[in-house]
C-alpha cells in the first residue's frame, strides 16, 4: 500500500502512466474529502447496482397487470402501491432504472464526441467555418430546449430511441461552445506550434492534441448535465413523447399518476422521488468532480 | 489638433456602424436558420395539418378544400418562400387552430408568460442572491453546503412533478393557493386586458379582489420557476462573490477599519453585480421563452404551451410565429446584456 | 433594511392566507369546466367537433329537433307544421311566427334559405349532411325556396326516408342563421363565416359574449327566446383539461358543473351527497378497427378470435365505469335500429382454437396505435395484457391524437383504437361509415372507416345503401338490426363501448339536460339554489 501510495503521488513521476494515475490518485483524494461529493458518488453506485440486479431487488414482475387491485395504497404486499392497471409501483421504479441509465448513456456517448468535435474544429481552424459552425451552434441554443426536443420527437415518432436522438441534437451545442473556448486557448500554446512545425495535419492536430486537451472540462460539464439529461427524458416521458408503454419509464410514470393525484397521490410521487434522487446524485458527483478537476 | 479629433470620431463612428452591420447580419441570419429549422422539422411531423381545419369526420371535398386553402398542395420550397415572403410585409398569417392572426394570437399568450417569468425571477433574484453572498462569505463552511445543497436540489427536480405535489399540497389539501388557470371565472370579468398582464391590469383598474385572486394564481407556478432561477443565481453569485472577495480593494476596505457587513454588501456585491446581470437576464429569457411543463401543470395559456400545441396540430403559421418571437426574446437579450455589460464594464471596452 | 424585509415577508403571507377563502360563482352566473379544446369554429355551418356543436345547440335554433322525453321523437320547432309529397321529394315548412333573433330582427323563410344556402356553399366538415340530399352550390336556390314570408319548400334528389331527412335537419348545420346581421359581416364572399367563427347571430336561448379559444367562452341568455327566457343570466364555460382539476374545482365550488369526470373522479365524488351526477347516452362507439392489409388480421379467424380476447366486462368495470358502457353494435343505443346483442365475451380458450384454425397456433405479433390519452391508453394497455393471454403480441405505438389519425386515415396502422362519433341523429350516419366501402382502392372518394381498414363488401354495401330508401321506419329498424348482427360476426371491427356522458352538478345546481348527441346539450333550464 506505501508503495503504491508513493508512487501514486510522486513528484517525478517516470512515465506518463505514472503521471496520469498520480493526477487520478489526487483527484480521488480531494473528492473523498467533499461528503456531498461522496454522496453524490454513493447514488451514482447505487443506480448502477440496483439497475444491474433489478430483478433481484423488484419484488413483482413490473408489467404484469392485476385489474382487480388497481391504485392500491403502500402496503407490505405493495411497498410503493399500485398503479392504474394494478401493476406494482416499487418493482416498476426499480426497473426503471434501467431505463434512465440507459438514456443518459446513450445521450452522453453521442453528444460528447459530436460537441468536442464540432467545437474543437470550429475552434481550431477559425476562419467561415468556425462562422459557419458557431451560426449553426447559435440557431440550436436560440430555441427552448424542451420544445426543440419536442418537435423532433414529434417528427421522428415517439418512444425511447427517438426520445435519445432528440435530446442529444439539442444538448450538443453547449459543448460545442465549452470545447471551442478551450481550443481557442489551447491552439496558440507553444507546443501547438511545435507540432504544426513538424508537419502534422490539421486534422491529427485537432484529433490527437486538441481534443483530449479538451476533455477534462467536458467530463465534468458531462457529468453536470447528466442530471439535466434525466430530467429533458423525463419531462418527455412525462408529455407522452419518451419511452413506450408499457416501459416503467419514471416520467411516464408520474404522468399516469397525474390524473390521480388528489386522490391516490403514492402513483406519481414515487417516481418523482425517485428523479430527484438519482438527478440530484449525479449533480453532486459533478459539482465535486468540476471543484477536483477544475480547480486552476 | 481639431481635425484630428473629427477624424477618429468619424473613423469611430465607421467602426460602430460596421459593428452594427455585423450584428445585424448575425440576427438576420441566426433568424433565417431559426425559421427554416422550424418549418423543415414542422413539415417532417406525421400529422396532416388539416386535420386541425376540418376535423376527422369530413369528406373528401371538403378536405381537399381546406388544403388548398392552407397551400399545402404546393411544394415544400414554395410554401416556405411564401411565408418568409409575407412575413417581411407584416403578415403572419392566421392561426389555423384558433383561426384568428398569429400575432393576437401571441399578443394574447406572451403576457402570461412576462407574468409568470417576471415574479419568478423577481423570487430568483431576492432570495438567489442573498444566498449566494453567504456562501461566498461563509466558503467551504456550513451556509456554504447549505446553499450549494439548496442550489444543486434547484437543478435536480423535475418541475412538473414538484409543480404536482405542490398543487397537492397547497392547492388540494391546504386550500392556500388557487388552482390551475391564471384567475378564478368569478373574478375575470372585472379585469379590463389593457396590458394582459392581469396582476397590472387589475391593480391600474383598483379591482384589489381580482388582484388577489390572480395574485393567488400566480404565486404557485412563479415560486416553482423562482426555485430554478435561485438555483443557477446563487450559484453564480458565489463564484462572483469569491472572486472579489480576494481582490485588493476589499483587504484595503477591511485594513481601513470599514465594517464587514459594508465591505460585503456595499462594495463587493456592487462589482458583482455586473457580470451578475449578464446571469440573471439568461435566466430571465429563458424563463420567458415559456416553461412548456410548469405551462402544462398548471394551465397557464402562455408562449411555451402555445407553440408546444401548435406544433402538435401541425399549425405552421403559429409555430413559426412563436419561434420568431423566442427567438427575438433571446437574441433580444443577449445583445442587451452584451450592451449593458459594456457600458457598466470599463474592462470590457 | 432587516424591518423592510420583514415588513415584505409579513404582507405576501397575509396576501397569501387571505386567499385561501374561495370567490362563490354569481348566483345567476353558471360556470362549467370542460374539456372545449375541439373547437374549430362557432360558425354552425363549419362546427363539427362536440364543444362546438353544443354551443351551436344553445345559440341557435333549427326547423326541427327531437323530443328527449319521448325516444328521441321528430318535433317542429322553428317549424310549426311540415308537408311531404307522396313521392317523398318535396317538403314544405310553415314556421312559427312571432320568432326573432338577437338582433331583434324577425325569424323569416328568407334567412333559412340564406342559412341553407350558406351551409351548402361553404360545404364546410358538416356541409355533407345538407349535400346528401342534393343540394349543390348551383342548384341550392332552386331547390330550396321561400315560397312567402313564412314557408319554405325543398326538394330532394332521391325518395329517401323522410326520418332520414328530417333527422338530419335537427343537426347543427341546418341551425338557422340571422341573414342581415350575417350579411353585414360578410368578407370577400366567405358568407360570414370568418365573422361566426368566433361571434352569433342566432334566435337560440343564448348569444355568444366572448370566445376564447382553448381557454373559454361566455354566453349570455336571451330573454326573448321563443321558448321562454333560460333560468339563468350567464353561461361561461372554461377549460381544464384534466378530470381530477375539474372535479377539485367543483369541490371547492368554483365551478358548478364538471363535465368529463373519469370513472375514478366520479367514484371519489360518490361520498359527497351534495355533488349530483346527470348522464345520457351518447352516441360514441369506442372500437378497434384491424386493417384488412395485414395478411393476419384478414383471416376471418384472426378477426373472429381477436373479438374473443378483450375482456369486456373487466374494462368495464375497472377502467370505464360510469363513462361507458359495453356495446358491441355498430348503431348506439337511442338510434333507430339499434341493437344491444352482446355475443362476445372473454374467452382465450376460445380465441386459442381459432388462431389455431387460422394457422397461428402460437399467436403472433401486431401493432396497434394508440392515442395517448386516458382511457384510451389504459384501455389498449389492459388489452395488450389480455392478448399476450393468447399468444398475440401486441405493440403499442402511442401518439398525439393528430398523428394516429392521421396514419389510421392514411390506412398504414396495423390496429387502430379509436372512437367513432354520429355526425347527425339518423342510423345511417354510422351505417355508411362502418357497413359501406363503394370501392377499395387508395385514391377512392369517399373514405368511410370500412374503406381505412381496407374492408371491401360490395354486398353489405348495397344492402346499406337501400336501407335510406325505405320509407317504412320499422322495416328500415328491422334491416338495420340485420345489418349489424352480420357485421358482428364477420366485420374487422372489435366494438367495446358506447359512451355515457356525465355532468356532475355542484351544490344546488341542477337543470343541465345531456341528449343523445352533443346538439341535444342544453344549458337554458340549469337553476342555482
Amino acid at each position: 500500500m506505501g508503495v503504491w501510495a508513493d508512487y501514486l503521488i510522486s513528484d517525478a513521476p517516470q512515465s506518463r502512466r505514472q503521471a496520469r494515475l498520480g493526477q487520478f490518485w489526487r483527484q480521488w483524494l480531494a473528492l473523498k474529502r467533499n461528503p456531498l461529493a461522496v454522496a453524490g458518488l454513493g447514488i451514482v453506485v447505487a443506480l448502477l447496482l440496483v439497475a444491474a440486479f433489478a430483478p433481484l431487488i423488484a419484488t413483482h414482475d413490473p408489467l404484469a397487470q392485476n385489474l382487480d387491485r388497481r391504485l392500491l395504497p403502500p402496503s407490505s404486499a405493495a411497498w410503493f402501491g399500485t398503479d392504474s392497471l394494478g401493476r406494482d409501483i416499487y418493482s416498476r421504479i426499480v426497473y426503471g432504472a434501467r431505463v434512465t441509465l440507459v438514456i443518459v448513456m446513450l445521450v452522453v456517448l453521442s453528444v460528447g464526441p459530436i460537441g468536442l468535435l464540432i467545437g474543437a474544429a470550429s475552434g481550431y481552424l477559425g476562419g467561415w467555418v468556425d462562422r459557419a459552425l458557431m451560426r449553426i451552434t447559435d440557431v440550436f441554443l436560440a430555441f427552448p430546449k424542451l420544445i426543440l426536443a419536442l418537435a423532433f420527437v414529434a417528427a421522428l415518432g415517439p418512444g425511447l430511441e427517438n426520445a435519445v436522438i432528440a435530446i442529444a441534437i439539442t444538448s450538443w451545442p453547449p459543448y460545442a461552445r465549452v470545447a471551442r473556448a478551450e481550443t481557442l486557448v489551447i491552439r496558440n500554446a507553444d507546443y501547438i506550434a511545435a507540432v504544426r512545425l513538424q508537419g502534422a495535419s490539421q486534422w491529427r492536430i485537432v484529433l490527437r492534441h486538441i481534443v483530449p486537451m479538451c476533455l477534462p472540462s467536458l467530463i465534468v460539464r458531462t457529468t453536470l448535465d447528466m442530471a439535466g439529461i434525466i430530467l429533458t427524458a423525463a419531462g418527455l416521458g412525462f408529455l407522452g413523447l419518451g419511452a413506450q408503454p408499457p416501459i416503467p419509464e419514471w416520467g411516464a410514470m408520474i404522468s399516469q399518476g397525474r390524473e390521480y393525484i388528489f386522490d391516490q397521490w403514492w402513483v406519481a410521487t414515487f417516481p418523482g422521488v425517485a428523479i430527484c434522487i438519482v438527478a440530484l446524485g449525479f449533480n453532486l458527483l459533478g459539482d465535486g468532480l468540476r471543484d477536483v478537476m477544475d480547480a486552476k | 489638433m481639431a481635425t484630428a479629433t473629427t477624424d477618429s470620431l468619424s473613423a469611430h463612428s465607421f467602426r460602430v456602424g460596421r459593428i452594427l452591420w455585423r450584428e445585424l447580419t448575425t440576427i438576420a441570419i441566426t433568424m433565417f436558420g431559426l425559421l427554416l429549422i422550424t418549418f423543415l422539422i414542422a413539415r417532417v411531423i406525421p400529422i396532416d395539418p388539416v386535420l386541425a381545419v376540418v376535423g376527422d369526420n369530413a369528406k373528401p371535398d371538403v378536405y381537399e378544400a381546406a388544403r388548398t386553402e392552407l397551400g399545402l398542395d404546393k411544394p415544400l420550397w414554395q410554401q416556405f418562400a411564401i411565408y418568409v415572403g409575407k412575413v417581411f410585409t407584416g403578415d403572419f398569417g392566421k392561426s389555423v387552430l384558433t383561426s384568428q392572426p398569429v400575432l393576437t394570437d401571441i399578443k394574447r399568450v406572451f403576457p402570461a408568460t412576462l407574468e409568470l417569468a417576471t415574479l419568478g425571477t423577481l423570487i430568483g433574484i431576492v432570495l438567489g442572491v442573498p444566498l449566494g453572498v453567504l456562501a461566498a462569505v461563509y466558503q467551504s463552511r456550513w451556509p456554504d453546503q447549505i446553499a450549494r445543497f439548496i442550489g444543486l436540489f434547484g437543478y435536480s427536480i423535475p418541475i412538473f412533478w414538484l409543480g404536482l405535489m405542490g398543487l397537492l399540497l397547497f392547492y388540494a389539501k391546504l386550500g392556500w393557493v388557487s388552482g390551475p388557470g391564471r384567475i378564478s371565472v368569478a373574478y375575470q370579468d372585472f379585469v379590463n386586458p389593457v396590458t394582459g398582464v392581469i396582476l397590472l391590469d387589475a391593480a391600474m383598474q383598483g379591482e384589489w379582489d381580482a388582484f388577489r385572486n390572480a395574485l393567488s394564481h400566480l404565486i404557485l407556478p412563479s415560486a416553482l420557476l423562482g426555485l430554478f432561477s435561485l438555483a443557477y443565481i446563487s450559484r453564480m453569485t458565489r463564484s462572483f462573490m469569491i472572486t472579489e472577495l480576494q481582490q485588493q480593494y476589499v483587504i484595503a476596505a477591511r485594513v481601513k477599519g470599514m465594517s464587514e457587513a459594508r465591505v460585503i454588501w456595499r462594495h463587493a456585491l456592487r462589482n458583482a453585480m455586473v457580470p451578475l446581470l449578464t446571469v440573471i437576464a439568461l435566466s430571465y429569457a429563458s424563463l420567458l421563452e415559456g416553461s412548456v411543463l410548469t405551462e402544462t401543470i398548471f394551465a397557464w395559456p402562455g408562449l411555451g404551451r402555445y407553440i408546444t400545441n401548435s406544433l402538435l396540430n401541425a399549425d405552421m403559421n403559429a409555430v413559426l410565429g412563436g419561434t420568431l418571437v423566442v427567438g427575438a426574446v433571446f437574441i433580444g437579450i443577449n445583445l442587451l446584456t452584451d450592451i449593458l455589460g459594456r457600458l457598466v464594464d470599463p474592462r470590457a471596452r | 433594511m432587516r424591518g423592510i424585509a420583514k415588513r415584505i415577508a409579513a404582507t405576501a403571507f397575509v396576501a397569501l392566507m387571505a386567499t385561501a377563502a374561495y370567490a362563490q360563482t354569481p348566483k345567476d352566473t353558471v360556470v362549467m369546466a370542460k374539456q372545449i379544446d375541439d373547437i374549430i369554429s362557432l360558425d354552425p355551418a363549419e362546427a363539427f367537433e362536440f364543444s362546438g356543436v353544443e354551443v351551436g345547440a344553445n345559440v341557435y335554433d333549427k326547423l326541427m329537433g327531437v323530443d328527449l322525453a319521448n325516444k328521441n321523437a321528430l318535433i317542429g320547432e322553428l317549424a310549426q307544421s311540415w308537408t311531404v309529397t307522396p313521392d317523398n321529394l318535396t317538403y314544405a315548412f310553415k314556421l312559427r311566427p312571432g320568432v326573432k333573433f338577437h338582433s331583434g330582427n324577425p325569424l323569416t323563410a328568407a334567412d333559412v334559405v340564406y342559412s341553407f344556402q350558406r351551409a351548402v356553399v361553404l360545404n364546410k366538415s358538416p356541409g355533407f349532411i345538407l349535400t346528401q340530399f342534393g343540394f349543390t352550390k348551383d342548384n341550392v336556390l332552386e331547390k330550396i325556396k321561400a315560397v312567402d314570408d313564412s314557408t319554405v319548400q325543398i326538394t330532394v334528389s332521391k325518395p329517401f326516408a323522410p326520418s332520414f331527412f328530417l333527422n338530419c335537419l335537427t343537426s347543427g348545420v341546418a341551425s338557422i342563421v340571422d341573414s342581415k346581421v350575417v350579411k353585414a359581416n360578410e368578407k370577400d364572399g366567405d358568407f360570414g363565416n370568418a365573422w361566426l367563427k368566433a361571434n352569433s347571430a342566432g334566435s337560440g336561448a343564448y348569444s355568444v359574449r366572448a370566445y376564447r379559444p382553448n381557454e373559454q367562452y361566455a354566453l349570455e341568455a336571451n330573454p326573448a327566446w321563443y321558448k321562454g327566457a333560460p333560468k339563468n343570466k350567464r353561461v361561461i364555460v372554461r377549460h381544464v383539461a384534466e378530470p381530477a382539476s375539474q372535479r377539485l374545482l367543483l369541490e371547492k365550488g368554483d365551478v358548478d358543473y364538471a363535465r368529463n369526470l373519469s370513472k375514478d373522479q366520479l367514484a371519489a365524488i360518490k361520498s359527497r351527497p351534495e355533488i349530483t351526477v346527470s348522464q345520457g347516452d351518447k352516441g360514441y362507439i369506442l372500437y378497434l378497427g384491424l386493417n384488412q392489409k395485414n395478411p393476419n388480421l384478414a383471416k376471418p379467424e384472426v378477426r373472429e378470435a381477436l373479438k374473443w380476447l378483450v375482456d369486456y366486462e373487466a374494462l368495464e368495470r375497472n377502467i370505464v365505469q360510469g363513462t361507458y358502457r359495453q356495446h358491441q353494435a355498430f348503431l348506439p343505443n337511442g338510434f333507430l335500429g339499434a341493437i344491444t346483442d352482446k355475443p362476445y365475451k372473454y374467452d382465450v380458450a376460445k380465441a386459442k382454437e381459432l388462431l389455431a384454425k387460422a394457422g397461428l397456433p402460437n399467436g403472433f405479433t401486431v401493432t396497434m396505435d394508440v392515442r395517448s390519452v386516458n382511457p384510451i391508453n389504459d384501455i389498449a394497455q389492459a388489452i395488450q395484457a389480455g392478448w399476450a393471454q393468447a399468444g398475440v403480441k401486441l405493440e403499442l405505438l402511442p401518439g398525439d391524437g393528430k398523428a394516429t389519425l392521421t396514419k389510421y386515415r392514411a390506412r398504414t396502422h396495423d390496429i387502430y383504437i379509436g372512437q367513432w362519433g354520429p355526425d347527425y341523429l339518423d342510423p345511417h350516419t354510422n351505417a355508411e361509415t362502418f357497413a359501406i366501402n363503394e370501392n377499395n382502392a387508395e385514391d377512392a372518394r369517399s373514405k368511410t372507416l370500412a374503406w381505412r381498414n381496407a374492408w371491401e363488401i360490395p354486398e353489405m354495401t348495397k344492402t346499406t345503401l337501400a336501407a335510406v330508401l325505405e320509407p317504412d321506419s320499422a322495416k328500415r329498424a328491422a334491416t338495420y338490426g340485420a345489418l349489424q348482427r352480420e357485421h358482428q360476426k364477420v366485420s374487422p371491427f372489435v366494438i367495446m363501448f358506447q359512451q355515457i356522458e356525465v355532468a356532475a352538478a355542484g351544490k344546488g345546481v341542477s337543470g343541465f339536460i345531456i341528449g343523445p348527441s352533443s346538439d341535444t346539450n342544453l344549458y337554458s333550464g340549469i337553476v342555482k339554489n
